[in-house]
Parts: C-alpha cells; sequence; structure tokens
C-alpha cells in the first residue's frame, strides 16, 4: 500500500474507529481459525491486513495471547527451541472458535452522532455573535479538501486501499450533506437560537 | 490566475425577474478541473452555459485564451464549441442512429474531417475510455456507464482546450460513476484540457482539483488542492 504524510491523520482515525474497535483478540482469534500460529506470524498477518500505519507492537501480541490462553480461548500446541527464547505455537480451542463466531454476527452497534461538535460550534458562532455560515463554509472545505485526498489514494491503490477510502468517503459525505443542509437553515437556526 | 484558460469576472444574468448569478467570478488553468457545486437553483448550470458561450451574460466579462467571448458572433461562438470546447451531460444526448465511432467521430467530421479521419482519429479515444469493443454498436444497444464512457471519448476527440461536464455521472451507479471520472480526469489532464465540472456531487467533486460553489448566483471558492 502507498502512504503520503498527508494521509496519516486519516490512517490513524480509521485504526483506531474501526480496526481496534474489532478488538486485536478477536482479530487474533480469527487468525488462528486457519491454523496454528506463532505470535510473530499473528502479528505480521494483522499488520498486513489491518496495521496500515499503527503495526501491533509484539508486546500487544503477546499480552492478547497471554489473556486468551487464561480464559481457555487458544492454548499452547508446541514449544520450537531456538537461539533466543522458546517460541510458542497457539492454536484456537472449541470455545475459542464460539467466541469468535458471537462477535462476528453481532451486529455493531450504530453511531448516532446525536451532538456533533460541528453542531456544538455552528450554535455558539451564532450565540456570540460570530460568521456561522464562514465556518461552515470552513469546515466543507477542510472535508472536500480530505475526501480529495482519499480519493487520489484510492485511484492508485490496491482493493484493500479502495475499500478503507470508500467508507471514509461515504462519511465524510454525510457531514458535507449535513454542511449544505444547515448552510441553508442557518437563518432559521439563527432565529431560533437567538429568542 | 496567470496561467488561466478561461476567466469570467462578475457576471451577471437574469431570467425574466428571477436573478441567476448576481456577480459571479471564475477561473480555470490548463490541465485543471474544477467542480463545479451548490444547490439546485443556485446557478450553477448558467455559470456553465454563460462560460461555454452557450448564453451570454447580462453584464460580466468572460475571457477565453484572450479574446472577450461577448465579442464574438453567434457563428464565431458556435465554432469555438466545435473545435476547442468539449461537452458531457448527464445523459450522454448520443445520437441514437449512430455507432458509437460516429458518434466520437461527430465533431471531427463537424470541423472538417473526412469520415476515414475523423473515425481513424476517434478509435483511439474510444480505446481510451475502453469501449472500443463498441464501435459498432448503437447507443441503444449498450449500458448507460457505457454511453457515458462514449460521451467522454466524443467530448475530448477535437483535443479541446476547455472540457464542459454537467453532472456527468448523474445517471450512473456508483462503480460506473468513479470510472468515468477518473477516465475523463486522467484524459483531461494527459491532454491539459481544462474541466469544468458541475455536480452535486462531493465524491464527485472529489476528483476535481478544487471546487467553487455557487450560492444566490455568487461564487465562492473553496481553495486549493492540498
Amino acid at each position: 500500500m502507498r502512504h503520503t504524510t498527508h494521509l496519516l491523520y486519516t490512517l490513524n482515525v480509521y485504526t483506531v474507529c474501526i480496526v481496534l474497535r474489532m478488538t486485536i483478540s478477536h482479530t487474533l482469534l480469527g487468525f488462528l481459525e486457519s491454523g496454528p500460529c506463532h505470535g510473530y506470524d499473528l502479528k505480521h498477518s494483522y499488520d498486513q491486513r489491518f496495521g496500515n500505519d499503527r503495526p501491533l507492537h509484539y508486546g500487544q501480541v503477546y499480552s492478547t495471547l497471554s489473556r486468551l490462553l487464561k480464559r481457555g480461548l487458544v492454548e499452547v500446541e508446541g514449544m520450537e527451541p531456538g537461539g533466543g527464547p522458546e517460541r510458542k505455537r497457539y492454536a484456537i480451542t472449541e470455545a475459542g472458535v464460539t467466541d469468535v463466531t458471537q462477535w462476528l454476527v453481532t451486529p455493531e452497534k450504530p453511531d448516532s452522532y446525536l451532538q456533533s461538535t460541528l453542531y456544538t460550534k455552528v450554535v455558539l458562532a451564532i450565540l456570540t455573535g460570530r460568521d456561522a455560515a464562514k465556518l461552515l463554509d470552513a469546515q466543507r472545505a477542510e472535508h472536500l479538501r480530505l475526501m480529495r485526498e482519499l480519493t487520489r489514494r484510492k485511484t492508485g491503490g490496491d482493493l484493500a486501499d479502495q475499500l478503507i477510502c470508500d467508507h471514509a468517503l461515504f462519511h465524510l459525505e454525510a457531514d458535507l450533506r449535513w454542511l449544505e443542509l444547515t448552510t441553508a437553515r442557518i437563518d432559521r437556526l439563527s432565529a431560533e437560537v437567538r429568542s | 490566475m496567470s496561467s488561466a484558460v478561461l476567466t469570467a469576472v462578475g457576471l451577471r444574468k437574469t431570467y425574466g425577474t428571477t436573478p441567476a448569478l448576481a456577480g459571479a467570478d471564475f477561473g480555470i488553468s490548463a490541465g485543471e478541473t474544477v467542480a463545479v457545486m451548490g444547490p439546485s437553483g443556485s446557478g450553477k448550470s448558467t455559470l456553465l452555459h454563460c462560460l461555454a458561450g452557450i448564453v451570454l451574460p447580462d453584464a460580466g466579462t468572460i475571457m477565453y485564451g484572450g479574446r472577450k467571448l461577448s465579442a464574438l458572433s453567434d457563428a464565431e461562438r458556435s465554432a469555438l464549441r466545435r473545435s476547442e470546447f468539449g461537452f458531457v451531460f448527464q445523459f450522454g444526448q448520443l445520437v441514437p442512429e449512430l455507432t458509437c465511432i460516429e458518434n466520437v467521430a461527430l465533431p471531427l467530421r463537424l470541423t472538417g474531417h473526412s469520415r476515414r479521419a475523423a473515425e481513424r482519429a476517434a478509435m483511439p479515444w474510444l480505446e481510451r475510455l475502453e469501449v472500443a469493443d463498441l464501435a459498432n454498436k448503437r447507443p441503444g444497444e449498450i449500458s448507460g456507464g457505457q454511453g457515458q464512457r462514449v460521451a467522454v471519448a466524443r467530448a475530448l476527440a477535437t483535443a479541446p482546450r476547455v472540457v464542459f461536464a454537467d453532472e456527468p455521472t448523474g445517471a450512473l451507479d456508483s462503480l460506473n460513476g468513479e470510472r468515468v471520472m477518473e477516465l475523463l480526469t486522467d484524459a483531461a489532464r494527459a491532454t491539459k484540457a481544462a474541466v469544468v465540472l458541475v455536480t452535486h456531487d462531493p465524491r464527485v467533486a472529489a476528483y476535481a482539483d478544487r471546487e467553487i460553489v455557487v450560492r444566490d448566483g455568487h461564487t465562492r471558492s473553496m481553495g486549493a488542492a492540498a
């Protein structure tokens, strides 16, 4: 995947908002369903598919595996001696398969964004006599700037890039529609806020 | 804008008692794509029609290639549209009786090329737009997405300096719309054509280098690409 400095913010946001929400433990369990692995292999599988600019630290991998071991969701299938510390091969248990299945089939709770920062800013701008329309225009320009970046990345990217960027683009588009609608209603909102 | 190919200052246009443009400014450079956005009825299509010389503004100045558009006769503006401007509309507006290659060759025929020369020049555009295999089909035999690609090929076939695209993906599904935008903007950049892109869709506007918003007949620049 290609990256530019400009995209770090976006990638980080999406890694935090989507990938980490998936929880690392369920992701590692999912990888283990394909067959037993070392922690090293799990880290690389994760980084390759979901890491983007936030690869997992080895410490995160081993602490997660340790928790899964305690909960009986994975087991150590074998030990391989080497020049350094012994390498454990982890395998998923029946309980682990049940756990990851349950997680996969449970829908995520949609975010409602009922009290967004943008709405608060617009109301405060009106209350304090500032130009709310200008604020909305500035936000719109920033959203479109990011959409252009994502579109450029998507155009030259692989399928994973395209899907990640599409997710971001659709959310930004929804924000933009809200900005447009709010701009069209700014006079009415101003009257209500000041009354 | 020093390298601007097309500029407009203080455009005003009223239809009856309804003001469509109330002091709109615009500028675009060679190879640049500018999205013109705004709510329905804001004046963005009127702006496009004025910039393309299809309608004359009541006031204001449009300069193209060092010439004042309003100083040209109807015939001169028609010739300009045939030879130096390209057009893509929401519905391809291909001539249904002609095959795809004949549609793409049409603007070249209108500028004096023989049928053979025009079709020879048109074919690479169909290839570039990934619809060469449809060359001998008529518009009624192809999908909307394919038809729009043919329309883009037709718009670019005369090597125009400015392409005017009015909601070019408005009738297409997301995947087809994106592909048409990729092909249009790639081809325009490669040929240094400026693209005036009227759209209400932010995802389409994101293919542009920057955007202009039209509200109540006024234009607001939203800044250049990062």
